[in-house]
């Protein structure tokens, strides 16, 4: 091993097994180095297990905001030895290898022993806090900040407990001298990110749909959905929020309508699998024209596929799930910020134009950790759409703008009448055909389409602009594809789409601008690029896709732009 | 008497003449009007079938949804506003068998609205294939050797998990069975009325003459707060019992039990985004 020196970065893997600890360690030192005022960003990988098994967590910390996940490893800390060899194509000549002899082997490893000091220092159930340690003695962090962390972090546990934790992680410090030997870490930290948040994908959508007044969830949980629907509901009591846990993804979406029914703003948290049994739900929000939000955290299909890693493959189920023709919104966020900021909208727009309105995500996504400002308040909405109705209110009335003003019962004098068949203004079933039947396709699909199409979040630009070559992304991997451009010495043009439908009305002005066009995406069939094409008409010269259920790493990206460079 | 504020004079009801679904609809009509219930705070939900139509012909709000998934919206709607009285109504093929797995659950959520099933033993809106309580035995151009299959038994099933109020009726028996659901829609807690109907166009063994000789009342003797007895008095088969089998008045309702309406009780359309408790969450990030 040389002797290397990083300045602006380092990036830190731990591998263990399921319950060993690795999530504790994660989330202690996020906050630790967050304290500190160091950039940071983890983003994890595991097996779809309880215990045992081998999963992961790569930290990248830094002196700049680096929100996308790195191929290479700086420094590598196994807690056991990784059977699947999964992990392999993270350890390079100049990467660290940290671990205990006893339970780890690999050449040239510098030996700490964890388990030895933290019994020392009271238990061996401390080796997590004496790797913290170790980590922030790499990063000089201060004795303070460990204090701080450790005791916000412990609250509610004995004091012996935290100090004990505190001892252990202060011993980790010492031991960090052997590594410095081998790797000197001199990043610049930045006072402003510690008043930052530090946040999960998870927690920004649940953040967004509280901003959004959220007042019913009804869900099923289904990895990676989940975690949304277990932060809302610990939240629940402070923001006086129903949540309940159903029996089924089909209960999940009429429960959501029959709440948006009668006036309360209700959310969805849900995968593939579970999207795929509410498709008629999804149509009958359609005709129905009650609003519909949901949550879609995506995972590798089909049937159950691999349900703790991700995948961009459900981009066409959202698009097309639910029969008939009726106008949808599809939100693919591509940072925390955009989540939060779009799942706000969702609800905003669901209830303005009375349509379904999908947030897309996967599990990537959702898993990952990064600090971001805080939320600025006064850019998020809440207020409701609907109207109170007079005696001759008529729930579809027909209207020059497509949206009939949507009454409530009992908020008002008038009968609020929805109907799944095809209905008159009123809300009667009616066969007329030629007469009703066209006039309510022309409201509810053409007029309220052209609608929604002029909120369209146009896509963000970045790279060099007159390149010939544009690389487009959508949802998750706008930030990988952003930090690859900087590995580049040539950067091409880049588009990041953070909504995939409706898509811009110039969109073939947008892209026939360049000579050729790549779209990166996590899935087989390049979805996406699909949509492009048979949308905007335009050809798309190159596919960069990804389908192992891991997500793009930058440097796996910069490899492949540079290959049709 | 007076006009019923209910009745949206419907000159077309897209039902058979002769179906039971009329006698159902004079009783609800009457029931509605009886128990003084306001229709701007009504909301009548249903399926999809000939008897899901039923919303259609009644001066109140009204969701008419998915086939099978009346249920669900129902329970959410009530939760959502408390000040509602929701009334389901839709056939036995839509709450028993495409919307089966919502019946038990909605007994176990136990939400205080009360769900009138229309029970001709048949899907007569898909012109006469099997439903989940046709008898065995009897023929249909789907079930061409006649059905094999054990049929489903609402009231036992409901008792089994201990429903908050199990009641039969006969559509035939107009001023009974409107006692019967009246009692449902007071009850405090989901509230199952099963309703004989006859369907004139595809049931040809459950006729009118068919429920006379098949049924009885149960007397006055029958305990309804006996879990036990009303169990079997639900299983009995060779004469079917009419009547309220099973009633718990102190069953704690699902919309009762979030704290949210403990503090408050007005309606979450009423209520505005709570910022603090927002900003609270973001500060908590920022540790
Ligand atoms: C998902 C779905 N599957 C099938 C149907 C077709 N369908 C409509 S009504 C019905 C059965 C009706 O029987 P029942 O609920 O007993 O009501 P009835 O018409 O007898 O009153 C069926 C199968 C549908 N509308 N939706
Ligand atoms: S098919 Fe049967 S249930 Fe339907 S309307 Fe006709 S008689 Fe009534």
């Amino acid at each position: 091993m040389n002797r290397k020196q990083l300045v602006d970065e380092v990036s830190i893997v731990f591998s263990g097994a399921a319950g060993q600890g690795i999530q504790s360690i994660e989330m202690i030192l996020t906050k630790l180095l967050k304290r500190e005022g160091y950039h940071v960003f983890s983003t994890k990988e595991f097996m779809s297990r309880i215990r045992g098994g081998i999963n992961s967590t790569c930290l990248r910390v830094s002196s700049e905001r680096v929100n996308a996940p790195m191929e290479k490893a700086d420094l590598f800390l196994p807690l056991i030895q990784d059977t699947t060899l999964h992990l392999q194509d993270k350890i390079t000549e100049h990467t660290v290898i940290i671990g205990e002899q006893e339970v780890v082997q690999f050449d040239d490893m510098v030996d700490i022993p964890f388990s030895e000091i933290a019994k020392r220092c009271g238990n061996k159930i401390y080796s997590s806090s004496v790797a913290v340690g170790v980590i922030a003695g790499i990063l000089d962090v201060s004795d303070s900040t460990i204090e701080k962390t450790f005791t916000k972090h412990f609250k509610g546990k004995d004091e012996k407990i935290i100090q004990e934790n505190i001892q252990a992680a202060k011993e980790g410090i010492k031991e960090s001298a052997k590594i410095q030997e081998h790797l000197e870490v001199d990043i610049e930290k930045d006072a402003s990110v510690q008043d930052e948040m530090l946040i999960s994908g998870t927690e920004a959508v649940a953040m967004g749909a509280v901003s959004a007044n959220v007042r019913y969830v009804a869900s099923y949980p289904m990895s990676p959905a989940t975690g949304v629907l277990v932060k809302l509901a610990g939240w629940s009591e402070q923001t006086d929020c129903i949540i309940e846990q159903v029996e089924d993804e089909i209960t999940v979406v009429n429960m959501a309508l029959g709440a948006w029914y009668a006036g309360a703003r209700a959310f969805v948290t849900t995968s593939g699998g579970g999207l795929a049994l509410m498709s008629e739900g999804i149509s009958l929000s359609g005709i129905t024209e009650i609003p519909f939000v949901v949550h879609v955290a995506q995972r590798p299909g089909p049937g159950t596929g691999l349900p703790t890693r991700t995948e961009q493959g459900d981009l066409h189920l959202v698009l097309y799930s639910g029969h008939g023709d009726f106008p949808r919104i599809i939100y693919a966020p591509g940072t925390v910020e955009e989540a939060f900021y779009l799942t706000n909208r969702a609800f905003d727009l669901a209830d303005r134009f009375q349509v379904p309105v999908f947030i897309l995500t996967d599990q990537y996504f959702v898993d990952s950790l990064c600090n971001t400002p805080v939320w600025d308040l006064n850019k998020i909405v809440s207020e409701n759409h609907f109207t109170e109705t007079a005696q001759d209110y008529k729930r579809y009335a027909i209207t020059e703008s497509g949206v009939s003003p949507r009454g409530i019962p009992g908020f008002g004098k008038g009968l609020v009448k929805v109907d799944s068949d095809e209905h008159d203004e009123e809300g009667l079933i009616t066969e007329n055909l030629n007469e009703t039947r066209k006039a309510m396709v022309e409201k509810r699909f053409f007029r309220k389409f052209n609608l929604v199409r002029k909120e369209v979040i146009e896509p963000d630009c970045f790279g060099n602009k007159d390149n010939e070559l544009l690389v487009v992304s959508w949802g998750s991997t706008g930030n990988a594809v952003k930090h690859a451009f900087q590995l580049l010495e040539s950067p091409p043009a880049g588009m990041h789409f953070s909504q995939v439908w409706p898509l811009p009305e110039n969109i073939e002005d947008i892209l026939s601008r360049y000579k050729r066009i790549a779209v990166v995406e996590n899935n087989a069939s390049a979805q996406f690029a699909t949509l492009l094409k048979g949308y905007a008409g335009v050809p798309v010269a190159h596919n960069i896709l990804k389908f192992t259920g891991l997500p793009f790493s930058q440097e796996e990206i910069a490899r492949e732009i540079q290959s049709i460079q | 008497m007076s006009e019923n504020i209910f009745d949206p004079h419907v000159k077309d009801i897209a039902w058979c003449p002769g179906c039971g679904n009329f006698p159902i609809r004079k009783i609800m009509l009457e029931m509605l009007e009886e128990l003084e219930l306001d229709p701007v705070n009504t909301v009548m939900v249903s399926g999809i079938g000939q008897a899901a139509k039923s919303p259609q012909y009644i001066q109140a709000n009204y969701f008419n949804g998915l086939h099978g998934r009346a249920l669900p919206p129902a329970t959410a709607m009530k939760a959502a506003n408390p000040e509602l009285t929701v009334i389901v109504e839709s056939g036995d093929g839509d709450m028993y068998g495409e919307g089966g797995n919502h019946f038990l659950h909605a007994i176990r959520r136990n939400p205080d609205i009360t769900a009138v099933v229309h029970n001709n033993m048949i899907y007569g809106l898909t012109k006469g294939q099997a439903s989940p309580t046709t008898s065995k035995g009897m023929k249909t151009p789907v079930q061409i050797n006649g059905v094999f299959l054990e049929p489903f038994n609402p009231l036992a099933a409901a008792i089994a998990l201990d429903a908050s109020f199990v009641a039969r009726a006969n559509a035939l028996d107009q001023d009974k069975t409107k006692e019967i659901i009246k009692k449902a829609v007071q009850h405090k807690g989901f509230a199952l009325v099963d309703v004989f109907q006859i369907c004139v166009s595809f049931n040809k063994v459950n006729t009118a003459k068919w429920f006379k000789e098949h049924t009885y009342y149960l007397d006055e003797q029958h305990d309804t707060s006996d879990r036990s007895a009303a169990f079997s008095r639900a299983i009995e088969q060779d004469k079917l019992p009419l009547g309220i089998f099973y009633e718990q008045k102190n069953k704690p309702v699902f919309e009762e039990s979030f704290p949210l309406y403990q503090k408050d009780k007005s309606p979450l359309f009423q209520r505005t985004l709570n910022k603090e408790a927002l900003e609270k969450i973001a500060a908590e990030k920022t540790e």
